[in-house]
């Protein structure tokens, strides 16, 4: 996989993750283009559309298009479950997962994604290894967070 | 905001940068954790900044600096930082790596985890061979997570330092039988990928691959073998043979699409690549054939898509096997989805053949008629094109068919493909000498009718046509039936509204047209008639004279000299159809498109070389001496008629290379025998079949290519009927084998039908000793070509991955990455820095509610009913602040519940004589200071008087009293209370930290007089300033809120409440009015909202509402700030 890309219905991306090295200027003229032409597509389309030499596979869950761009020998379906399963992994998550959240906790979303998928290729095929590991980082994160934060107060309280 | 930029470059000036901040850094050895917290304090402002490059180099140096602070969660989040914003020329990079390598062998599986997913995104060649080695290492580690993550960063390191393949292949090898199913799916991914791009190194492993195949139940890592052996199949044909057998197990036993959708693929690649005669063979492409027809007939529209697709792959093989399923593609024609529709007509590209192109083509013309948009129309156009002309026209049994066809896609509106429709008429009528006349006969009812294509489509390119219309009538003007009919029509005035290239061609192939007329008249004797139309000619020129089109200009005026001329000798009686038609003589053929370029440069000639030293640059700016040679536009290759008779055209051609002999311009070279022409083999033995000329020819505007499918069909019979008769057996079968030049094979039954024209399709002329076409060689700059490397041969010793060693006493590349001090858990105490810019903000909103409320106004009895207006108030006023943010509050239309009034005045204490109620109001003017307004309601029969209230003050928070009045004193309220009336007081406190809630104790004092006398009484309270009542209602946008999110300095807490009834509408009015949110966007049951404390504090919140709970998350400035303030919502969500 080539790239993945979140937006919303109104265009406004909301997650990218690059797996091939590309200036920032390209990044937005993909993004630009691709956008443009998911969100000209009707409802009713099928998922798949060639674009320069890849293939793009995009599917919409409410209102947020996931959007992968995939080589031409790769496989659409096996794109389209990596894409399913990216969606459950974050519903799990989250609990039932929205639009919202993925603003919102954007960083998460990474980190799932990370840990779904390196380097463009899926490492991890089990959800609940995935989820395992999302959530033991999310818990060192949160100790050391903790740590962090009472040393900060301490602090300022010595301060003030 | 211009000011704004122009603070923002003055600031760069200042700005240190990332070298800056390592030299920084090694100057504070002592009080390093100081310093670097400083640092990112400062980084932090820079973020804020709109300049993009500061923002860059913030990003930069805060990457840095984080990679040298210990705490995992910003490593977490500076991994995810750098792997966003890194990229090859970061040079930051080369200052990470040691931090990187430190992070990999942590003992922590998710540090080291962490840092492999973030090198996953910003590899570089030279990160890959400084870590190469510690990598491979990790792909031993005992974790299995920490595995199957080195496994994969393998290959991205494979592509940035290939020396690293080779030594690290026997180990990656291993994890192939990894025991854990990750650890194995990784490697197999990393393998394929790689053989993928170089198949064949990877052979040897196809036994292994084989038995993983047969064992592995994981649809994931199946799909990916699978993969793997399509790729190396072509190599190893008897590989393919084995794998036919599992692979067609796998397909009847898959329930999965996608692995089906791969088998189906590999099955095909396989066949592909495997020399036919295999038995079986048929077997298992029928069986493609059939999961595919499944496919294709699923009513999911991805299944159908791909279903074509892969179709479209076997169709160039096995072309008879997809063609019985003819119907199926035609139906997906009628698909609502046009990527489908367009699949299936790429197969039907494929699946013509002699016998159904009619029928086929009569098809996608009702297409036509019925498609909507103009991009599929004319999609459609070109595909019907593409269809009849491809590989030669070979699929055309009838070329009047054809024209017709082509006739009637004049009549589309609008398309832009004009110039392809007069393309494919030229092509037709120049090669296929036997259509000519129809084609003349066609092409002058289409120039009688120009005003029919010219009129309604002026701005689209159909007049294109015309140019081919014109063009065609001049060239073979001897076959037109009514010449002089046709030239009227080609000197009509409205031509000359047509484009300037269209009138160049109308005005020279006028000049044919004259040239034929006169001969004709000549012949007949009919000198009169012949003056005549001299005559027209020279009236009707002028028209083109005055045109403001060069090209047309010049022509005219030049033919308008000769016609005078002529007019002058016909006044004289003299003839002169011979000369003028002398004028157009001799032999144009078809040359073919590429040829100039393959005329092979002689010895010793320098295309390059001025010829003439050239002129200075200010001269001829606008002259591009381009299109001499490249030009491949028709109407160069201008080509005559050759003779139908093979002696007269051998004879020609004798006297072409004799001529060419005495030319010493002319390339010579050794006849090469490419340059025959070829006429189709044992042509003599095709029954010709006399035209039916009763078809009309002459019904411009009408339909008539249906007829030629009947006359066909007619025609065929006939013709099968002779051959039956005849049952001549020809050495057919030997000839199919060589006939297979074309992609696709004519099915037995084509080759027996025979062209209802003799067709001569002359082929395009290359120049002799062209060169070979020259092959696309593969990409140098493909990055997996470095890959290519045989892993078979042992390992030199020389081969070894470096492994990093101390570098101190190495001269380094980059000297500050040893320097780099390595901070090991030293604890700092980064200061915390409690303001926020103080963004002063005119809401003239709030002055204004402020304004009136300083007016105290007279409370009545019936204040109950005086919230319930001042909550409604309220929310079209909030309303009206946010315009883009979505809905907010109560508001909201298609409300089933009701929600009770709200007030946010809340009790402060109450006896018998008075009670007190309060509300916190916070002015963005002031950021330390509230107003707090008292309703005192005196319900007693007393008089009140004198009422006084004092406070006792905290640290943190004051009243403000009168100047000179000292720290304790009351402050007086300033009207008395008559029985039953209630009245507002305002008291100012000013408040230094707001981040967390507080509570001051109180008393009011005053005299309550009745008619008994006057007594001194007291009541006590405690004033609670709640976190909330520190924020306002701020709307906020929701680009500039995920813009906020996205700056990182936010610290993150939730909350969840369980066994709530209430409508998620109307919690969200309840936050939104007890605590001051508005709604930034609301999808659902999930909305984000948005508030600003007075002293700057952003404070988002994420509202989630499941079952019977609600999940609050919040992200704040501060988070001892944010932890208040989600107690208190906590509380306010338990009362729903």
């Amino acid at each position: 996989m080539q790239f993945m890309l979140l937006f919303s219905r109104q265009g406004k991306l909301r997650l990218q993750k690059w797996y091939v090295p590309l200036s920032d200027k390209e990044k937005k003229k993909i993004t630009r283009e691709l956008v443009q032409t998911v969100l000209a597509r009707k409802p009713k389309m099928c998922s798949f559309l060639e674009w320069r030499d890849l293939k793009i596979v995009y599917k919409r869950y409410a209102s947020l298009y996931f959007c992968c761009a995939i080589e031409d020998q790769d496989n659409e379906l096996i794109t389209l479950e990596i894409i399913h399963r990216y969606v459950e992994l974050l519903d799990k998550y989250f609990g039932s997962v929205c639009e919202l959240d993925i603003i919102f906790n954007f960083e998460k979303a990474y980190f799932i994604l990370d840990e779904f998928l390196l380097g463009g290729e899926v490492q991890e095929t089990s959800k609940k290894n995935v989820l395992k590991a999302i959530e033991q980082a999310d818990l060192l994160q949160e100790n050391t967070e903790n740590i962090y934060h009472s040393k900060s107060i301490i602090g300022y309280k010595t301060a003030y | 905001m211009a000011l704004k930029m122009v603070k923002g470059s003055i600031d760069r000036m200042f700005d240190k940068n990332l070298q800056d901040l390592v030299r920084g850094i090694r100057n504070h050895k002592e009080d390093e954790a100081k310093y670097i917290s400083q640092c990112i304090d400062e980084i932090k402002q820079e973020l804020k900044q709109d300049n993009i490059a500061v923002k860059a180099n913030a990003v930069c140096k805060l990457t840095y600096a984080l990679a040298l602070t210990w705490a995992i969660f910003l490593q977490r989040v500076g991994y995810l930082a750098a792997s966003q914003c890194f990229h090859e020329g970061t040079d930051v990079i080369m200052l990470t790596t040691n931090q990187i390598r430190k992070d990999l062998s942590s003992p922590s599986q998710y540090d080291t985890g962490v840092a492999l997913t973030g090198l996953s995104c910003f590899v570089t060649p030279d990160l890959a061979r400084d870590l190469a080695s510690d990598i491979m290492t990790l792909m031993s580690h005992t974790k299995p997570y920490i595995r199957k993550k080195a496994v994969l960063i393998m290959y991205k390191v494979f592509l940035k330092y290939p020396e690293s393949l080779r030594p690290a292949f026997p180990r990656l090898k291993e994890k192939l039988e990894d025991p854990d199913p990750g650890v194995q799916s990784a490697a197999v991914n990393v393998i394929c990928e790689l053989a993928r791009r170089n198949p064949k190194n990877y052979l040897s492993l196809a036994p292994l691959f084989f038995k993983l195949m047969t064992s592995s139940t994981n649809n994931w890592v199946l799909i990916k073998i699978i993969k793997l052996f399509g790729a190396l199949t072509p190599l190893e044909p008897r590989l393919g043979k084995k794998l036919i057998e599992p692979l067609t197990n796998l397909i009847h036993s898959t329930s999965a699409m996608s692995l089906l959708y791969e088998c189906v693929n590999t099955v095909i690649a396989v066949l592909i690549s495997l020399s036919s005669g295999m038995p079986n063979h048929s077997a298992s492409i029928q069986l493609c054939v059939q999961k595919l027809r499944i496919l294709i007939e699923d009513s999911d529209q991805n299944l159908k898509y791909l279903g074509l697709l892969a179709m479209s792959k076997i169709l160039k093989t096995h072309p008879k096997s997809v063609q019985s399923h003819k119907d199926l593609v035609l139906q997906c024609l009628d698909d609502k989805d046009e990527s489908i529709r367009l699949r299936a007509l790429d197969l039907l590209y494929g699946m013509v053949s002699k016998k159904n192109l009619m029928e086929i083509v009569k098809k996608l013309m009702t297409h036509v008629d019925k498609a909507e948009g103009t991009t599929y129309r004319d999609e459609l156009l070109t595909k019907i094109i593409d269809i009849c002309s491809q590989s030669n026209y070979q699929h055309i049994t009838n070329f009047e068919w054809y024209i017709s066809i082509l006739v009637e896609l004049t009549r589309l509106e609008g398309t832009r493909h004009g110039h392809l429709i007069a393309a494919q008429m030229l092509d037709v009528a120049i090669r296929v000498k036997a259509i000519r006349k129809f084609a003349v006969s066609q092409m002058s009812a289409l120039l009688d009718n120009a005003h029919l294509v010219a009129s309604s489509t002026q701005r689209n390119g159909i007049c294109e046509v015309l140019y081919a219309a014109a063009w065609i009538c001049g060239e073979f003007s001897e076959h037109l039936q009514e010449p002089h009919q046709t030239l009227e029509a080609m000197l009509r005035p409205k031509v000359t509204t047509l484009p300037g290239h269209i009138q160049a061609v109308y005005v020279q192939n006028v000049v044919k047209l004259y040239a034929s007329i006169l001969q004709q008249q000549e012949q007949a004797a009919e000198a009169e008639a012949a003056q005549e139309v001299t005559q027209l000619m020279v009236e009707r020129l002028p028209q083109f004279v005055q045109s403001a089109d060069l090209e047309v200009q010049e022509r005219a005026s030049c033919i308008l000299q000769l016609v005078k001329h002529v007019q002058k000798l016909q006044a004289k009686g003299v003839p002169v159809a011979e000369e003028v038609s002398a004028l157009f003589a001799g032999e144009l053929n078809p040359v073919a498109p590429k040829a100039q370029k393959k005329v092979p440069v002689p010895e010793g000639l320098d295309l390059d070389a001025w010829i003439n030293e050239p002129p200075s640059d200010s001269e001829s700016e606008d002259e591009k001496p381009k299109a001499i040679f490249h030009d491949e536009e028709p109407r160069h290759v201008r080509r005559r008629q050759p003779e139908e008779d093979e002696e007269e055209l051998a004879r020609r051609r004798e006297a072409r290379k004799q001529e060419q002999a005495n030319n010493p311009f002319y390339i010579k070279s050794s006849p090469s025998p490419q340059k025959r022409y070829r006429d189709a083999p044992g042509v003599e033995h095709i029954p010709v079949v006399q035209i039916d000329l009763s078809v009309p020819l002459k019904v411009p505007g009408m339909p008539m290519s249906d007829q030629y499918v009947k006359l066909e069909e007619e025609r065929r019979h006939r013709q099968r009927l002779e051959k039956d008769k005849k049952k001549k057996r020809k050495k057919e079968k030997d000839r199919k084998g060589k006939h297979r030049r074309h992609s696709s094979l004519p099915t037995e039954s084509d080759e027996d039908i025979a062209p209802a024209q003799q067709v001569d399709i002359v082929t395009e002329e290359m120049p002799e000793n062209a060169l070979p076409s020259d092959e696309e060689d593969k990409d140098p700059n493909d990055p997996y070509r470095a890959l290519d490397i045989d892993l078979d041969k042992p390992l030199a010793d020389s081969e070894k991955l470096p492994v990093q060693k101390h570098r101190n006493t190495e001269v380094s590349k980059s000297p500050e990455k040893d320097e780099v001090p390595v901070v090991e858990k030293k604890s700092k105490k980064p200061k915390k820095k409690e303001k926020k810019p103080k963004e002063k903000e005119k809401k003239k909103e709030r002055e204004r509610k402020k304004s009136s409320r300083h007016k105290k106004k007279k409370h009545k009895k019936e204040r109950e009913e005086k919230e319930k207006k001042k909550a409604k108030r309220k929310q079209p006023e909030r309303e009206h602040e946010q315009e883009e943010p979505v809905q907010n509050g109560a508001a909201e239309e298609e409300e089933e519940e009701t929600l009770p009034p709200m007030s946010s005045y809340r009790l402060l204490a109450e006896n018998s004589f008075i009670k007190m109620t309060y509300d916190i109001q916070a002015s963005l003017q002031k950021d330390s200071q509230v107003t707090v307004s008292v309703i005192l309601e005196n319900q007693s029969g007393s008089f009140l008087k004198n009422m006084e209230l004092s406070v006792l003050d905290s640290l943190n928070a004051k009243m403000a009293r009168p100047e000179g009045s000292s720290v304790h004193a009351g402050v007086p309220v300033p009207f008395q209370l008559p029985p039953g009336v209630s009245n507002e007081a305002q008291f100012v406190f000013t408040v230094q930290s707001i981040i967390m809630a507080q509570k001051l104790k109180g008393t009011l004092s005053f005299i309550a007089k009745d008619d008994d006398g006057a007594t001194h009484e007291k009541l006590d309270f405690r004033l609670h300033f709640s976190c909330s009542s520190y924020l306002i209602t701020t709307p906020c946008y929701s680009d500039a809120f995920a813009r906020l999110l996205e700056s990182g300095d936010l610290s993150m807490s939730s909350i969840k409440v369980d066994g709530i009834s209430m409508s998620f509408q109307n919690l969200l009015s309840k936050i939104c009015f007890y605590h001051h949110f508005s709604v930034v966007e609301r999808v659902d049951s999930c909305a984000s909202m948005y508030s600003r404390s007075i002293q700057g504090h952003h404070v988002c919140l994420l509202l989630k509402k499941g079952e019977s709970s609600v999940s609050v998350d919040g992200k704040c400035s501060d988070p001892t700030l944010l932890s208040s303030l989600l107690e208190e919502m906590k509380a306010t969500l338990a009362q729903c």
